[in-house]
């Protein structure tokens, strides 16, 4: 009984960590789109923008371009460290942080 | 005799930092909630959507630079200790919101209002940015184990409480004044920054009462603190893929639900339904009220079955559920579905008010009101003011009717209307209910959320390591909630629907709340860190 729990258990581990492996790659893929979508809709959105309007427009984008850009590149290494399994354990104790 | 000196240490070490936070948080709530008249005080009166965006624009500066008075303020409590540095971040932010009272309106000193404006918010951001993380990590580091969730959800009722007390002083000073009077240059809206000063005096006497975190003076006793927290946080794998764990699977799905609850909601409640202003802080003032005790039920909670599923569950619930409760509460506040409940007994027209523009003597404006009421007690009011160029000086004792149409040289294109609704009782606790739950979801997010990250990071560099994360995920994902939402409704509009959709701005959250799920669900653990020691 506990042999097949033990089983169970190694195996759906293993499933686990193939599948935050796996998913750590959709976040590698999904970072640079998110920026390529903000910089789509920016472009978008400045052209179209009324000429009294287009300075604010142009502040607006540039504020949020600034601000998630460097957030998708951490965004990009938390998926790369995710597909290089470093979340397959996730430390217990200080000691192996050092 | 021991057990109770350890409670009383203990209960004294929330009340004392649970102040000061509690301040820093009513703080940074007033400019939030008085930014429609800081617009009209500060910017050019002729821009109105402009000033409002200027506005929510050094709003969300001010959230921005929270996560880099994250990194300033964490590297120094990390270095030179947690009682300090968070006195120190104390008085930064009652000097700067007391300085924001004093700052003359751009009508007296033009463009340097505004920036003198930026530059006071966004040195209140730089110390909020300081203060939570030494403030959770200072009562997390005095905790018994396994009593770390309870003890922490104070801290985190603070922020709650903070936007609780910055209502109920708004409310008091312009109840009290008087629209105009309040609304004036130097009106009662000055009110709740100066008062500011005195509530951080009494906070930096008690924080001043207090001692070391025990765990940062056994560390600095034992040469043990790191010599760059910086470095060590960031700059190694090992803390810095925590650090990114933090806030993708578990922080920007908090802040986001945090802020769509408590500030979303309200802004929804007063910009899209019109609901009057004293009522929609009401509304907002009692659900937060109700709720608030939730966080210690859940910080309690956590302790016993683990920070994570509640955390998520919040998450989870906000994503299915935040569309149908927005347009539930747009159909309570809509005219369109309580035709039938006029009450034409009490629907009246009020007499026509003129105004002579006080520049120009030949410019007027005339303004008439229609209250309709209705059976369930809710009275919506429509007040419209039309822009009239006269010819010549108008004068006063000819009524409107009498006036000679040729003497009106032109007429502005588009009225400005104002429509204020005041529901009835039983709507208005609907309204209450739907915010209620909203609060809930909060609760669930935030109250594990400090023992949870302090959980997560090593004493030597908690401060620095929990105070970033923290910062991005609320002051950017989560403050940037009320500006995301206004800019993907207006973008909404189209020319067959000029006014857009009214619940496209709930995409943002729930998506961020929906991919924070997904990643807090597969790559967090629920195990509780017993031991924060080390």
């Amino acid at each position: 009984m506990s042999l097949a729990l033990c089983l169970y258990i190694t195996i759906k581990n293993n499933y686990m960590n193939s599948f935050k492996k796996l998913l750590g790659y959709l976040w590698m893929l999904i970072a640079p789109c998110i920026i390529l979508f903000l910089v789509y809709e920016a472009y978008d959105k400045i052209s179209n923008a009324a000429a009294a309007l287009q300075s604010n427009v142009i502040l607006q984008w540039v504020i949020i371009l600034l601000i998630f850009t460097p957030i998708c590149i951490g965004f990009f290494i938390f998926g790369n460290y995710a597909s290089k399994g470093e979340y397959d354990h996730l430390p217990e104790a200080s000691s192996e942080m050092d | 005799m021991s057990q109770e000196i350890k409670q009383n240490n203990i209960a004294f070490v929330i009340g004392a930092s649970s102040v000061g936070t509690l301040i820093e948080w009513y703080d940074f709530y007033i400019f939030g909630m008085l930014a429609t008249i800081i617009s009209k005080q500060f910017f050019p009166a002729d821009a109105g959507t402009a000033a409002l965006l200027s506005t929510l624009a050094i709003f969300a500066a001010g959230f921005i630079v929270r996560p880099f008075g994250a990194l300033v303020f964490g590297r120094l409590g990390d270095l030179i200790g947690r009682k300090h540095t968070f006195l120190l971040t104390l008085i930064l932010m009652g000097g700067s919101t007391f300085a924001i009272g004093l700052v003359p309106g751009y009508a007296t000193i033009g463009w340097a209002a505004p920036i003198l404006v930026l530059i006071l918010r966004l040195l209140q951001g730089l110390a909020l940015g300081g203060e939570y993380g030494g403030a959770a990590t200072y009562v997390a580091e005095h905790a018994p184990a396994g009593q770390r969730g309870f003890w922490t959800s104070w801290i985190q009722t603070t922020a709650t409480l903070g936007l609780f007390l910055a209502l109920g002083i708004i409310i008091l000073i312009r109840t009290n004044q008087g629209v105009e009077n309040f609304s004036a240059e130097w009106g009662g809206w000055r009110y709740p920054f100066w008062i500011s000063i005195l509530l951080v005096g009494v906070s930096v006497l008690i924080r001043m009462r207090m001692s070391e975190s025990p765990m940062f003076s056994k560390l600095k006793s034992e040469g043990k603190t790191s010599s760059n927290p910086l470095k060590e946080s960031f700059g190694q794998k090992r803390n810095f893929k925590m650090v990114l764990l933090a806030l993708f699977g578990a922080v920007m799905g908090q802040g986001v639900v945090w802020y769509t609850g408590q500030f979303y909601a309200q802004s929804f409640i007063e910009t899209v339904c019109k609901i009057d202003f004293i009522q929609s802080r009401n509304i907002m003032l009692v659900a937060i009220l109700m709720a608030t005790p939730c966080f210690v039920l859940f910080g309690w909670l956590s302790d016993k079955v683990g920070r994570k599923w509640i955390m998520l569950l919040g998450m989870l619930a906000a994503v299915f559920t935040y569309r149908p409760i927005y347009q539930q509460i747009l159909n309570i506040s809509s005219a369109q579905h309580r035709i039938d409940k006029i009450d034409l007994t009490k629907t009246v027209a009020s007499p026509v008010i003129i105004k002579t523009d006080s520049k120009e003597a030949t410019k007027i404006y005339v303004t008439q009101s229609f209250d309709t009421a209705y059976t369930d007690g809710a009275v919506f009011k429509y007040t419209k003011t039309d822009t009239l160029n006269l010819g010549a000086t108008y004068n006063a004792l000819i009524p409107i009717d009498s006036l000679n149409p040729g003497l009106i040289v032109s007429k502005s294109a588009k009225p400005n209307v104002v429509i204020e609704k005041t529901l009835g009782r039983g709507d208005a606790w609907s309204m209450i209910w739907l915010v209620f739950i909203q609060i809930v979801y909060v609760t669930m997010v935030y109250g594990p959320i400090a023992a949870f990250l302090v959980e997560m990071f090593p004493t030597k560099i908690r401060y620095t390591s929990m105070s970033l994360p923290y910062h991005i995920g609320n002051g950017v994902f989560g403050g940037l909630v009320p500006f995301l939402g206004t800019l993907i409704v207006e973008f909404s509009k189209t020319a067959q629907n000029p006014n857009g959709d009214s619940l496209a701005g709930l995409w943002y959250p729930i998506g961020v709340a929906a991919v924070c799920f997904i990643i807090g669900l597969v790559y967090l653990t629920n195990k509780i860190d017993k031991n924060v020691m080390d």
